[in-house]
């Protein structure tokens, strides 16, 4: 009964640990430095990885930028909204605001791209299915990340970061070819 | 002068003021409980696509009001009951000041319902994260600031109280286990709600254009060492709460003092970093960052739970051997109360948070494995299964104790109680489990609508999905089954419950104090340590609770396997860098 009332001895930190609890103990440490080491060596060796870069900015200047390139390199239109075919390798710029993804890309399989996410008003979610990968959307910093499309298809932006009262009805476009 | 009753049926002191303390803080939170469990039933109905009950600002709305009622009101509300549960009542000692924690009861009130009609009203649908620029109403933040000012005088009316203790010497020798985890929640607390503050304040006065510009990137990482260290408050309690009901039920003394009160520890050096596992997709943090904290330094708070999560059933495997439950590995366990709702809730829950809360929140917590599943609906999947199946199941399993000790009524239904624990914590188990697969099929959490009607640019989730989704949200229905049933058995007990004697009326249950007669003004003799009746030199034979180590081990398997699943799921996605 000493879980509610002081322990029985006055030296509790001196009483031996019983086997149970020391090989537990051992077997969870090792798996926690496993777990810890795995992160820095999937940036080694894996290929997901977030980069650090990303800049302060503001809408204003990162709506400019995000111009420049529609102008450059779209090819036609959807609903409306560009779409843009950057060449490899090029700076692609991709902006979330309530509640739209602006432009659309048209990218080819296996090439890389630089893309630039920023948002324009509140936070949004940028969460590209089907293949499932989510990345956070922050008025006011430009996150830039290297993506290699593997597959093609038609992909879509779906808006993960509630966003307002038509968060829902937030789609973009990205075809792969 | 201060007075005290003693409990005929476990010896427990219960201080005048601390007892219409604990009455008053427990039974508010369990009103934000059926509050926030409403809402609920809307927000599940309406993700639900089959159903899908609500138009999408009703959703919004009823999804904030969930997530703030449940997730922040019901739970510190009844924390509080707890801190002075495992201060004044375990320690045998007179409640400091309980004019200022009834301030803090007064605070916490007027907060919250200020926060729940900022809601109500429709300008404040920003769910609980409310993250700016995306405004609130001012009102919204002033009742969240109120409320939190009124939780911190409260730990501080804790803190006063142990100081108390030690100076009065209502104790011999060190203070009991229960009462550590307290401590370690409550220091937890303290950092939370100055993290809170820190963030909210300048937001409230930002609303009223005082303030020009809050910088979100900064808003998130500040709001989360409040958003994700509250929950890190309901893990130790929790805990807390896992190691006093198996000593109430069995007898269990914890198997060895320094193992579980230095894992304790690990807690507070260490918990608090894992806001981190928000922030990890995040632009403007850099991967050294996200790596230490994330892995709270290098996983020292998931070794520390690791350890807890064997140490608690090891503590019953003990004392169940010593009753002579020694039959093969797992006699002790079969042999145990599974019809006493006290003790099937509590070891649901550890169960529960252990498999399935644990392992997702360590797996998704992963720098890059985030990656694929930030924001999808796995993550309230994960939560459920923490903060729901844990935390939540936990402070029902203890209310089965306390309402004849501290409300000396009877649990009514006595049948419906027995079943209440597994149809809540088998129900909101069913619904982390499936929403966390479906977030694995990237489906978006906090959204109205996964199947985009209407939209010109159409895009259909696999229809996978939409049956994982039906299956969480049937899973739900029998959680919140439960969870109203939880409600009828306590609220039902309370005014309708037999009495025990010494007997309590209808406003006894609310807080009023018992008859004078019942109270004492001679202080309580002095919390003896336990008696030494243990074996505490273990000889060389086998383990002491083998059936422990083996379902432990069943955890690591599992974990291991899962967390290499996920690596697996995340290395086929796009080359990213």
């Amino acid at each position: 009964m000493s879980s509610f009332t002081p322990p029985a001895q006055k030296i509790w930190w001196n009483q031996p640990v019983e086997k149970t609890e020391i090989y537990w103990i051992g077997l969870a440490v090792v798996w926690c430095l496993i777990m810890f080491f795995m992160m820095p060596y999937w940036h080694v060796y894996g290929n997901q990885n977030l980069s650090n870069e990303a800049y302060q900015t503001t809408p204003a200047a990162y709506m400019k930028k995000t111009q420049a390139m529609v102008e450059k390199y779209k090819v036609r239109e959807v609903n409306g909204i560009p779409v843009v075919a950057p060449p490899e390798g090029s700076d692609v710029y991709m902006l979330g605001r309530l509640w739209q993804w602006y432009p659309m890309l048209e990218l080819e399989k296996g090439k890389k791209y630089r893309l630039h996410l920023n948002s324009m008003d509140w936070n949004h979610g940028f969460s590209l299915q089907p293949v499932n990968i989510n990345l956070q959307v922050v008025p006011g910093y430009e996150m830039v990340v290297t993506i290699e499309p593997n597959k093609a298809g038609e992909y879509t932006v779906v808006c993960n970061e509630y966003c307002g009262i038509q968060h829902h009805t937030m789609l973009g476009k990205i075809w792969v070819k | 002068m201060s007075q005290f009753r003693v409990c005929p049926d476990t010896g427990l002191f219960f201080h005048k003021p601390a007892e219409s303390l604990m009455k008053a803080n427990a039974v508010a939170g369990a009103v934000w409980l059926l509050i926030g469990g409403i809402f609920g039933i809307g927000v599940v109905l309406t993700r639900w696509q089959a159903v899908h009950l609500l138009p999408a600002d009703m959703f919004y709305l009823a999804l904030t009001a969930h997530g703030i009622a449940c997730l922040i009101f019901w739970i510190i509300f009844f924390e509080m009951a707890i801190l002075y549960f495992a201060s004044s009542t375990l320690l045998r000692c007179r409640l400091a000041t309980p004019r200022w924690a009834w301030a803090g009861f007064a605070l916490m009130m007027i907060g919250s319902i200020t926060t729940l009609v900022a809601i109500l009203q429709g300008g404040s649908s920003v769910m609980m994260t409310s993250y700016a620029p995306m405004p609130a109403a001012p009102h919204f933040y002033l009742g969240l600031i109120l409320f939190a000012v009124g939780a911190l005088i409260n730990c501080f009316v804790f803190f006063g109280t142990l100081a108390t203790a030690k100076e009065e010497k209502t104790y011999e020798g060190s203070v009991p286990l229960v009462t550590f985890g307290a401590v370690v929640a409550a220091v937890i607390a303290v950092f939370t709600i100055a993290a809170g503050a820190i963030i909210l304040i300048p937001t409230f006065l930002w609303s009223l254009g005082y303030i020009s510009h809050i910088d979100a990137a900064m808003y998130r990482v500040i709001w989360w060492a409040m958003g994700h260290s509250s929950q890190q408050i309901n893990v130790s309690a929790h805990v807390a709460v896992w190691y006093l009901i198996a000593g109430v039920i069995f007898g269990a003394r914890p198997m060895n003092e320094k193992v579980s009160r230095f894992a304790y520890l690990l807690y507070i050096f260490f918990l608090q970093l894992a806001s981190a596992h928000h922030l990890l997709v995040d632009p403007g943090i850099s991967a050294e960052w996200k790596i230490f904290n994330t892995s709270y330094a290098m996983y020292l708070a998931v070794l520390a739970s690791m350890i807890h999560g064997m140490t608690v059933p090891g503590a019953i495997e003990v004392a169940q051997r010593k009753k002579g439950y020694t039959k093969g590995a797992f006699e002790w366990l079969r042999k145990a109360p599974w019809g006493n709702p006290a003790f099937s809730g509590m070891f649901i829950s550890l169960v529960g948070f252990g498999f399935l809360g644990g392992i997702s929140g360590v797996v998704m917590g992963v720098e890059q494995i985030n990656i694929i599943i930030h924001n999808t609906i796995y993550v309230p999947g994960h939560f459920h299964a923490t903060v729901v199946v844990g935390t939540t199941l936990a402070w029902m399993a203890l209310t089965y104790l306390l309402i004849p000790v501290l409300f000396r009524r009877k649990i009514i239904l006595p049948g419906l109680a027995k079943w209440q624990p597994y149809l809540f914590g088998g129900g909101m188990s069913i619904f982390g489990t499936f929403f966390m697969a479906a977030g694995t099929l990237g489906v978006s959490r906090r959204h109205w609508d996964m199947g985009f009607a209407g939209n010109p640019l159409g895009f259909e989730y696999p229809g996978s999905a939409y049956m994982m989704i039906a299956i969480g949200a049937i899973g739900g229905v029998i959680g919140i089954v439960g969870g109203a049933a939880w409600l009828l058995i306590t609220v039902g007990s309370l005014l309708f419950g037999q009495k025990l004697e010494p007997s309590a009326g209808i406003l006894q249950s609310f807080g009023v104090p018992l008859a004078d007669s019942v109270y004492s003004t001679e202080k309580p003799p002095r919390l003896p340590m336990a008696p030494a009746e243990a074996v505490e030199t273990h000889g060389d034979g086998g383990l002491e609770a083998p059936g422990t180590f083996i379902l432990a081990l069943v955890l690591l398997v599992s974990f291991i396997l899962y967390y290499a699943i996920n690596w697996k799921y995340l290395s086929e996605v796009w080359p990213l860098s």
